[in-house]
């Protein structure tokens, strides 16, 4: 482990404990939204109102049906939908799209919609009221299906219903109060202001957790971007983060965990080539660590992730090989070339490959995918490659952003992932993946050594946290049954010879032993 | 016109919360505007949400007191104690009332 590495688990060790000891977080209810119950730490504050707030098309009606709907269907929390605005089966319309089916949960008693319509056209005021009628409507809806759970749709049309401020003000302050007492778990949703977060300040009654939905388009896309305003009684991460709306509902990313708080198990995996895992002190990766392979194209890249995959499928694991630049069927002709079948992984259902052009999705909803299958399928290996095709669309920052969330994600699982990283032909040097390296646990930079008339491939550990390993830059060939690492042939003078330049002094100085190979110091 | 419609039948239903303050002056208050103007051809029916609790949901109640008027149709909604005989009026589709 490097000193920063250390200096990183040491403090976020001790940040833990005590907190954890000390802290009596308060009870949370679940939203089932994929990424919001982490940036939350578990949910939303349960028996409490929770106002989210958005300008018009920012998804706080999709929030709450999900939040609703997962508690009816997962959770056995009944839950009533009270709509300002759309009627139910605009409602059910609209949630199909994301994949919930309100009219099935309606039917079995497990969610109430209630639209409740208030036309200031129709109605004529004359003297006092209170909105008692919705108290009574509310309370029995709760009531008749044992609901645990109530979203309010926007209540603010009220306003635009009934002339008097002040009474209305007065009456949800009460409302929010009476909701506490019935013991549910509520989202009222409210639209952005033009000064405040709301029209008419709901945010002044409801302050136990305020959560902000936004939606900005700059010239190339529309993104949408989800906040935790305030929260009250609980941790919580105050960021901006990007979400999704797609046929599975809202996803929040980073959809994994922010904390380093993933065990580090010591068991290890192979890479797959025997030679390869002696460079290494402890005889191959960390299970669960993340492995960076970058090179010029050429060099061999693919083909250490074809043997890492290949060793996975012998001990009966699963792998998951995402092609971001060559098709499946192209991956398994060439690595049969090396003498790797792939294609038997996939037979027996050991390896999936999947590919995808990132180019063909925004990197969030690439991420989404990603996740998703990781989280479907549980491989105990992950293989990216090439994953300098993501920088295709999007910038340094934002790839390196949505790896480490990535891999964060994966190591929580204890999957251990390699991915491949391709150097342009031309460029400096391997340096320039210097910025994803330090998100790795090993770093191996595979390249050409190009002298006397003859390019030979050679290999180098940069870095493997954790484990001593070799220093030494060592020649490997690709032969029909693999790679194969070349023994060194370190001459009495201390250079290191290689190719052909290799065999005319092993044979000239036959004589002579060879130095042993110390791959490990 | 006001003449006629004064003679129809009116059916008038009142939704209140319980025996709140408010909710006597409603029927106070719309009875006496009744007996004025509505020369006694009209029905009050009045309905307890708390009794009934199911009837806000099914003809939309928000507020109380609610006075909806039925017939004639279309059916109008007043909100309030119906303190304001003027708004009432209005909201019942009559005319001013003439000054006594």
């Amino acid at each position: 482990m490097t000193k920063n590495g250390r200096q990183r688990a040491a403090r976020s060790k001790n940040r833990r404990v005590p907190s954890r000891a000390g802290r009596r977080s308060i009870p949370k209810a679940p939203t089932g939204i994929a990424g919001l119950d982490d940036i939350t730490r578990g949910g939303l504050p349960r028996r409490r109102a929770t106002l989210v707030c958005g300008g018009p098309g920012s998804g706080k009606t999709l929030l709450a049906t999900q939040f609703l709907a997962h508690g009816a269907s997962a959770l056995g929390e009944p839950g009533v939908f009270v709509s300002f605005e759309e009627p139910p089966e605009e409602l059910i319309e609209n949630s199909r799209s994301l994949g919930i089916d309100l009219r099935d949960l309606s039917a079995r008693g497990k969610i109430l919609i209630d639209y409740v319509r208030v036309e200031r056209s129709e109605i004529v005021e004359s003297g006092g009221y209170d909105l008692d009628g919705l108290f009574i409507r509310l309370g029995h809806a709760i009531d008749s299906i044992g609901a645990k759970r109530v979203v309010l749709d926007t209540i603010e049309m009220l306003f635009s219903g009934l002339s008097d401020a002040f009474t209305l003000r007065a009456e949800l302050h009460r409302l929010f109060q009476w909701l506490k007492t019935k013991g549910v778990t509520a989202i009222v949703t409210g639209e952005r202001g033009p000064e405040g977060l709301t029209r008419h300040g709901l945010e002044e009654y409801l302050t136990d957790c305020v959560i902000v939905l936004d939606q900005r388009v700059t010239p190339q896309e529309a993104t949408r971007q989800v906040r935790i305003l305030k929260y009250r009684g609980s941790a919580h991460s105050n960021n901006e983060f990007p979400f999704l709306i797609d046929d599975h509902g809202l996803s929040v990313l980073p959809i994994t965990s922010l904390r380093l708080q993933y065990d580090a198990p010591s068991g290890r995996v192979s890479t797959g080539v025997p030679d390869v895992d002696g460079l290494f002190a402890n005889g191959g990766y960390y299970r669960g660590s993340s492995v960076l392979i970058s090179g010029q194209a050429g060099t061999g890249k693919s083909s250490l992730a074809a043997h890492f995959a290949h060793a996975a499928v012998q001990r009966g694991e699963r792998c998951l090989y995402l092609a971001f630049e060559e098709s499946p069927a192209q991956i398994v002709r060439n690595m049969r070339s090396i003498g790797i079948d792939l294609q038997a992984g996939v037979r027996k259902g050991l390896v999936q490959m999947q590919a995808q052009r990132p180019t063909h999705f925004g990197l969030e909803a690439h991420l989404v995918a990603v996740h998703r299958l990781i989280s479907e399928w549980r491989p105990e290996i992950v293989i990216m490659d090439p994953i300098s095709n993501l920088t295709s669309i999007g910038t340094p920052l934002e790839v390196k952003s949505m790896l480490s969330r990535l891999l964060d994600f994966m190591k929580g699982l204890e999957i251990t992932t390699l991915s491949t990283s391709l150097i342009a032909e031309g460029s400096a040097s391997w340096k320039t993946d210097v910025g994803v390296s330090s998100l790795m646990d090993v770093w191996m930079v595979v390249q050409n050594a190009e002298s006397n008339g003859e390019r030979n491939r050679a290999l180098q550990i940069i870095k493997a946290r954790g484990s001593a390993h070799s220093n030494q830059v060592r020649e490997f060939v690709l032969t029909d049954t693999g790679l194969k690492l070349i023994e060194v042939h370190r001459r009495l003078d201390g250079r290191v010879l290689v190719g052909t330049s290799r065999q005319t002094d092993q044979g000239a100085d036959a004589a002579r032993a060879p130095v042993a190979p110390s791959g490990r110091p | 016109m006001s003449n006629r419609a004064r003679r129809r039948t009116w059916r008038l239903r009142l939704y209140v919360a319980g025996q709140t303050p408010r909710s006597i002056a409603a029927l106070d208050n719309l009875k006496r505007l009744c007996d004025a103007d509505l020369e006694n051809s009209y029905e009050i029916e009045v309905i307890d949400l708390l009794k009934h609790p199911q009837r806000a949901r099914q003809d939309q109640i928000v507020a109380v007191p609610t006075l909806v008027r039925k017939l004639p149709k279309p059916i109008r909604k007043i909100i309030g104690d119906l303190s304001s005989k003027e708004r009432v009026l209005v909201g019942l589709g009559l005319p001013p009332s003439r000054s006594r």
